[in-house]
């Protein structure tokens, strides 16, 4: 059964985001199953790409990371399958078409339904591609992701009437990255997202201050954070934990009051 | 099906923040393609500027040397910055004016494009910047320099493999940073649609003036044309206007590199498999997973590893044929070419030459083959010199 909703359930949801094997699938792990205990209601995960053109340099340097120790989604799924044993939080799984492609598309949201991923989302897939993976994820019952941007103009309401699970309203323009200033657009976007669907709206690059987060989760129901963690990951690698817990603690304490 | 296919080929796989930009571009490009103030302004800058219609000439010492079918060089060398870049340039940039935009960037790999780019930009008066691999521009020094006579900043590009697919990467982030003011010059007939098809529709006039000049010349169509394939622009812009013409054979080169049972070469079609990358769907040279592959040739400009998704399909319904040229191969095409007629080619460009050696002895004298010279080779001498182990300084 897919637990997608669940992460929406506790007040403003907190969407921590972390590059699978970065530093080593252990500490992902690790991280996992601590985020989850720490108040963290959704897990992004990202499957490392060669060439994320949607990441700044921070994620981008995490991919290259986990690429270079080996990483690969077979060794995601089954680190999957452990995490599963102990810990149901809702997951979703984060990377680009080509990995899925090929792996065999087919396969992919198999085993993404056999090891718990709840939902996926693909960077490089827009609602005009969407048939691409759409197909397979309703067969598997994994919600394929719908993204916005400041520039969805009126495609938003294209968009946000077929979207399932959640909408990933993309706060700034560009690439992930810790930004000092989140557009005010958000707060537009997530309206208009009302307007035609009463689905979560979750709201994420740039955020990285519990400030911000707080000021997003006024209007929004999640916070998703990626560039300010895999930064705390790539500064203390292996020892990263107890660092990350604490951030995630202090989002997510900022989001319930926001 | 989504917009921009040839077969299950092409579409627009890019982040959403992109989306509104390959919208309002495909808008434009509809509406302008058809006005006629458009199409004079670039069928002046065409042949004032560029010096269209380029020579397609006869290389008679060549065809003598070899014994077999005739070869006809279709001089895209000799056009304005010295390839058929300028073409689809000149274009882009006269779209992106009468779209009210204001900035250009673009990727560039052997620095043509980034040349040609900056070129434009200067004549009609928008801002420009390049992104252009470390690697590259390194090996390709000259024209770093020459882009910044003419005005533009480059930006060097120092991730993933620092070459044309990292600076293809690059432009992508830079432009979902700032699509408002800018338009993305894509370089060849690839990323997300329209780009292949617009590409593809600034570049037949290669295609269209060999078959007029031809036919005055030979009074029949070609047997055979050559070009080689980077993401694929010289190439479909000399075939597409003879795909229709059954009987013409078309036959694409990449690069081979050192050999395509290594790991070092760029034949796309020749070692890769279908995937989905860079706004297209076609084949790329990647891992099992999916991971894009380093790859590898002596030609920046043909350091690439996926190829425009019109070729994949070409290829797939067997209507072109695409093989593989080494380096070694094309380093002697470079230097016979350059030796037998006076004409360096870019080594970009020998690759086709160094299949149009293979092939000619195996045809009648009264078969014609054509090959695209997409560029000269002034850009590649210091390279070619470092590859027979001289050192020059430039
Ligand atoms: C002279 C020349 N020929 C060919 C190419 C390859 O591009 P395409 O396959 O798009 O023609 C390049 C690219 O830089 C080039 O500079």
């Amino acid at each position: 059964m897919n637990k997608l909703h669940k992460a929406f359930t506790n007040g403003k949801a907190f969407i921590p985001f972390i590059t699978a094997g970065d530093p080593s699938l252990d500490v992902t792990k690790e991280l996992v199953l601590e985020m989850a205990n720490a108040g963290a209601d959704l897990i992004e995960l990202g499957i490392p790409f060669s060439d994320p053109v949607a990441e700044g340099q921070v994620i981008q340097a995490a991919s290259i990371r986990a690429l270079s120790h080996g990483i690969t989604v077979d060794h995601i799924f089954k680190m999957l399958r452990d995490i599963r044993k102990i810990c149901n939080t809702p997951i979703a799984l984060m990377t680009y078409v080509n990995p899925i492609f090929a792996y065999g598309t087919e396969r992919f949201l198999r085993n993404c339904q056999e090891t718990g991923v709840d939902a996926l989302i693909v960077a490089d897939l827009p609602f005009e591609e969407k048939d691409e993976l759409m197909p397979f994820c309703l067969k598997h019952g994994v919600y394929l992701i719908s993204m916005i941007a400041p520039t969805s103009n009126n495609r938003i309401h294209i968009i946000a009437r077929e979207a399932q699970g959640f909408v990933y309203c993309v706060s700034s323009m560009g690439v992930t990255g810790v930004r000092k200033n989140i557009s005010s657009d958000a707060e537009q976007m997530v309206k208009i997202v009302k307007e035609v669907n009463g689905i979560p709206c979750a709201v994420g690059f740039g955020i990285s201050t519990p400030e911000q987060a707080a000021r997003m989760a006024k209007f929004a129901d999640g916070v998703i954070v990626g560039s300010a963690i895999v930064k705390i990951i790539e500064e203390y690698g292996p020892q990263c934990v107890p660092h990350v817990i604490e951030y995630v603690s202090t989002m997510k304490n900022a989001v319930t009051k926001g | 099906m989504s917009k921009g296919r040839f077969g299950i080929y092409g579409g627009q796989y890019i982040p959403e923040t992109l989306m509104n930009a390959v919208i309002e571009l495909e808008e434009a490009y509809n509406h302008f393609k058809n006005d006629p103030k458009f199409k004079a302004e670039l069928d002046s800058l065409l042949k004032n500027y560029a010096g269209r219609p380029s020579m397609l000439y006869f290389a008679e010492k060549v065809t003598n040397d070899l014994g077999g079918g005739k070869i006809y060089l279709k001089r895209e060398d000799l056009n304005h910055t010295g390839s058929h870049k300028i073409n689809n340039v000149l274009g882009q940039v006269l779209l992106a004016k009468y779209m009210g935009k204001t900035r250009v960037i673009a990727e560039t790999g052997a620095g043509q494009h980034g040349v040609a780019t900056a070129t434009a930009a200067a004549l009609l008066g928008l801002k420009c910047e390049i992104f252009m691999g470390m690697e590259d521009t390194q090996r390709q020094a000259l024209n770093v320099f020459r882009m910044k006579l003419l005005g533009a900043k480059v930006n060097v590009v120092t991730s993933g493999t620092q070459t044309l697919k990292d600076a293809v990467n690059e432009t992508l982030r830079e432009w979902s940073r700032r699509v408002e003011d800018t338009h993305y010059v894509l370089g060849s007939v690839m990323g997300p649609h329209p780009f292949p098809t617009i590409v593809r529709d600034f570049q037949k006039v290669i295609g269209q003036e060999v078959k007029k000049q031809i036919l005055e010349i030979e009074g029949k169509l070609p047997d055979v044309l050559i070009a080689c394939i980077g993401g694929g622009s010289n190439a479909i812009g000399l075939f597409y206007e003879f795909i229709e013409e059954p009987n013409v054979r078309l036959i694409g080169c990449e690069a081979g590199g050192h050999g395509i049972h290594t790991n070092k070469t760029a034949a796309t079609m020749t070692v890769g498999k279908v995937g989905i990358f860079h706004g297209m769907k076609s084949y790329f040279c990647q891992d099992e997973y999916g991971q894009i592959a380093p790859v590898y040739s002596i030609s920046a400009g043909l350091d690439y590893p996926g190829v425009g998704p019109e070729h994949a399909y070409l290829h797939d319904i067997g209507r072109a044929e695409y093989v593989a040229v080494t380096d070694n191969e094309a380093v002697e095409a470079f230097e016979y070419l350059s030796s037998m007629e006076g004409i360096i080619p870019a080594i970009e460009s020998a690759h086709a030459v160094a299949y149009a050696v293979k092939l000619a002895p195996k045809l009648n004298k009264d078969q014609v083959i054509v090959v695209g010279l997409s560029g000269r080779g002034d850009k590649d001498v210091a390279s070619i010199a470092r590859y027979q182990g001289v050192e020059i300084y430039e």
